[in-house]
C-alpha cells in the first residue's frame, strides 16, 4: 500500500494541485488541503482500498477540506474573495457562486495542468525560481528534495518558493493559458523550464553521481504532460524527442565505475533502443507539421546521432547543417561552438579550431564546454602544450567531480 | 481592480537633458498617446513626469527632530524619472501596458504591484 499511495502520489499530486489552485485561488492553501488528503488516503486506503478514480478522490477530498477550513477561519475571508476574483476572470462555467455552491462535484479540468505550467515558467519569475516551483508544486516534490537536486541549501530553496509564491500572489499573476498572440513565447519558457529540470538531472552541475535518474524522469513526465495537453504544439513535441533521444545514451554515459564516457566513445549497442524508436516518430512528427523551432533542430541533431550504429558512421555534414539552421534562429554563442564542434568532425581538427577563433571568447571564458572541446581539438591537432593549458582552464570550470576526472585523464593523454 | 506602479528609470540624472530637442519632443508625444490610449482604456489612475532627481530633498523625523538633507533618498547613477498608477485586471495587463511604457519612454519599466486596497 504504501507504494501504491506513493505511485497515486507521484502520478496526481500535480494535477490535483492544478485544480485546487483554480478552485480556492490560493496556491497555500491548494497545497496544503492536498497535503491533507494525501494524509487522510495513508489512513484509510490500507483498510478501506484504493478508491476507482485515486486523483479524483484526492482532488475531492482536498477540496472538501479546503472548505471546511475556510468555513471554520472566517478571517479567510480575503482569500476566498482571491478564489472568486480567479473564478470570474477565467472559469468558462460555474463562476460568481458563492461558497455554499463549490459542495458537490470538482470538476478536474485537463487545462489545469497546462495553467500551473505557464504560472511556474511566468516571465516574471527568475528561471530558478520557475524551475523550483514547477518542481514543486507540478513534480510534488518537497523543498528538501529540490534541495538535494541541485545541491543548495535548503534554506535558500525554500526561501526561493516562498518568495515566487508571493510574487505571483501580490501580483495578481491570472490562472490561465495565454492567449494565442503571447502563446509562442510563454511557451518557450515553459519548455525551457522543463529542459533545465532535465539537462540538471542529465549532468548535475557537482555531486558525486553523474546522472541523476529522478530529475531526468521528472522532465520526461512533464514534457509527456505538455505534448499530452498540446498535440499540436511542434516545440513541445519536439522537446519531448530531444529529451527521450539524450535519455536513452544514459546507460552507455558512464562506465562501471562511474566515469564518464564522451559520445564518440560509447557503447551504443547499451543505448535505450525504445526511446531511441518513440524519440524518432517524434521528431518526425513534429517535422511534418514545417513549423521549425530551436528544440525541434536538437532533437534533430539527436536523431542523427542515435541513426549512427557508431560514431565512426555520424552524418556530421548533417549535423552541421541542422545547426546552422539552429544558429539562424538562435544566434548565440554556445550554438556557435557546438556548430564549430560538428565542423571540426567533418572536415578535421584544424577547421574546427578556425570555427573557434571566430567565436566571441569574452563570452565564452567562462564556459567550461568551450574549453573542453578547444583542448580536444588542439590535442587532435598535435599541439599539445596549447591544449595541456585548455584542458587547465577547462578542469579549473568544472564542479562535477566525473567530469574533472575525465579532463584530467584527457590532458595527462595530451600531455605525452 | 488591482493597481500597479510604471516607474521610468534612467541611468543617470537627466538635469541636462534637452527637453526642447526632437529626441524628448518625440519622446513627449508617444508619452502623450499612450497617456490617451490608458484614458480609454480606463487603466489610467495617474502619471506624471518628475523633475530631475538633484532637484530631491530627502527629510527625516526621528522623535521631535527633523533632519533635511539636499539631492535623492539612493545616491544611486539609476534614477526614477516619471511614474504611473494604472489599474489593470491582472499582472499580464499590467506587463501589457508596462510594455508600451517602456516603448513610449525609450527607457526600461518597473512593474510594482500596490498594496490590496
Amino acid at each position: 500500500m504504501p507504494d501504491e499511495l506513493a505511485e497515486v502520489f507521484r502520478r496526481e499530486a500535480g494535477r490535483c494541485t492544478a485544480t485546487l489552485i483554480r478552485v480556492l485561488g490560493d496556491i497555500d492553501l491548494a497545497e496544503d488541503a492536498v497535503a491533507e488528503a494525501f494524509a487522510i488516503a495513508a489512513e484509510q486506503w490500507p483498510s478501506h482500498g484504493v478508491p476507482p478514480n485515486p486523483g479524483g478522490w484526492i482532488t475531492t477530498t482536498a477540496r472538501n477540506r479546503a472548505i471546511d477550513r475556510l468555513r471554520r477561519e472566517a478571517t479567510r475571508s480575503d482569500r476566498y474573495l482571491g478564489a472568486q476574483r480567479i473564478e470570474s476572470n477565467d472559469m468558462a462555467s460555474d463562476h460568481n457562486h458563492e461558497l455554499d455552491d463549490l459542495d458537490g462535484f470538482v470538476d478536474v479540468v485537463a487545462d489545469d495542468q497546462l495553467r500551473l505550467m505557464f504560472l511556474c515558467s511566468h516571465p516574471a519569475l527568475a528561471a530558478d525560481a520557475q524551475v523550483a516551483l514547477t518542481l514543486r508544486l507540478l513534480g510534488g516534490l518537497d523543498s528538501p528534495e529540490i534541495a538535494r537536486a541541485f545541491l543548495v541549501p535548503e534554506p535558500t530553496l525554500a526561501q526561493r518558493i516562498v518568495r515566487a509564491k508571493r510574487k505571483l500572489r501580490d501580483n495578481h499573476a491570472p490562472y490561465r493559458v495565454p492567449r494565442a498572440a503571447e502563446l509562442p513565447d510563454r511557451l518557450h519558457a515553459v519548455l525551457t523550464t522543463v529542459y533545465l529540470i532535465f539537462t540538471e538531472g542529465h549532468t548535475a552541475t557537482s555531486g558525486n553521481s553523474l546522472t541523476r535518474i529522478d530529475l531526468s524522469r521528472e522532465a520526461i513526465r512533464l514534457g509527456r504532460v505538455v505534448t499530452e495537453l498540446m498535440p499540436d504544439e511542434p516545440e513541445a513535441v519536439g522537446l519531448l524527442a530531444l529529451m527521450l533521444l539524450t535519455e536513452a545514451r544514459g546507460p552507455a554515459r558512464t562506465d562501471a565505475d562511474g566515469s564518464m564516457i564522451r559520445l564518440a566513445d560509447q557503447d551504443r549497442t547499451r543505448w535505450d533502443r525504445a526511446l531511441i524508436t518513440e524519440g524518432h516518430a517524434l521528431v518526425r512528427a513534429c517535422l511534418r507539421r514545417n513549423q521549425v523551432g530551436p528544440f525541434q533542430i536538437q532533437a534533430a541533431i539527436a536523431a542523427v546521432h542515435a541513426d549512427a550504429a557508431t560514431a565512426a558512421e555520424t552524418d556530421w555534414s548533417q549535423i552541421v547543417t541542422l545547426y546552422d539552421q539552429l544558429y539562424a534562429l538562435r544566434p548565440n554563442a554556445v550554438v556557435a561552438l557546438n556548430r564549430a564542434i560538428a565542423v571540426a568532425e567533418l572536415h578535421g581538427p584544424a577547421a574546427g579550431l578556425s570555427a573557434l577563433a571566430t567565436l566571441d571568447t569574452a563570452v565564452l571564458e567562462d564556459y567550461q564546454p568551450y574549453h573542453a572541446a578547444r583542448a580536444d581539438l588542439l590535442a587532435r591537432a598535435g599541439r599539445g602544450d596549447a591544449a595541456v593549458d585548455a584542458y587547465d582552464r577547462a578542469i579549473e570550470l568544472t564542479a562535477n567531480p566525473t567530469e574533472r576526472h575525465f579532463l584530467e585523464r584527457q590532458r595527462a593523454a595530451a600531455n605525452h | 481592480m488591482p493597481q500597479y506602479l510604471l516607474s521610468v528609470w534612467h541611468d543617470d540624472d537627466y538635469a541636462e537633458l534637452d527637453f526642447a530637442s526632437p529626441e524628448m519632443q518625440r519622446v513627449g508625444a508617444q508619452v502623450n498617446n499612450l497617456n490617451a490610449e490608458m484614458e480609454r482604456a480606463d487603466a489610467w489612475v495617474f502619471g506624471v513626469g518628475l523633475r530631475p532627481a538633484s532637484s530631491a530633498t530627502v527629510v527625516r523625523s526621528a522623535g521631535g527632530d527633523v533632519s533635511m538633507t539636499d539631492g535623492p533618498y539612493a545616491e544611486t547613477k539609476e534614477q526614477m524619472g516619471g511614474f504611473w498608477i494604472i489599474q489593470a485586471a491582472d499582472l499580464d495587463a499590467a506587463l501589457d501596458w508596462a510594455t508600451k511604457a517602456a516603448a513610449a519612454c525609450e527607457q526600461p519599466v518597473e512593474v510594482r504591484p500596490t498594496e490590496d486596497a
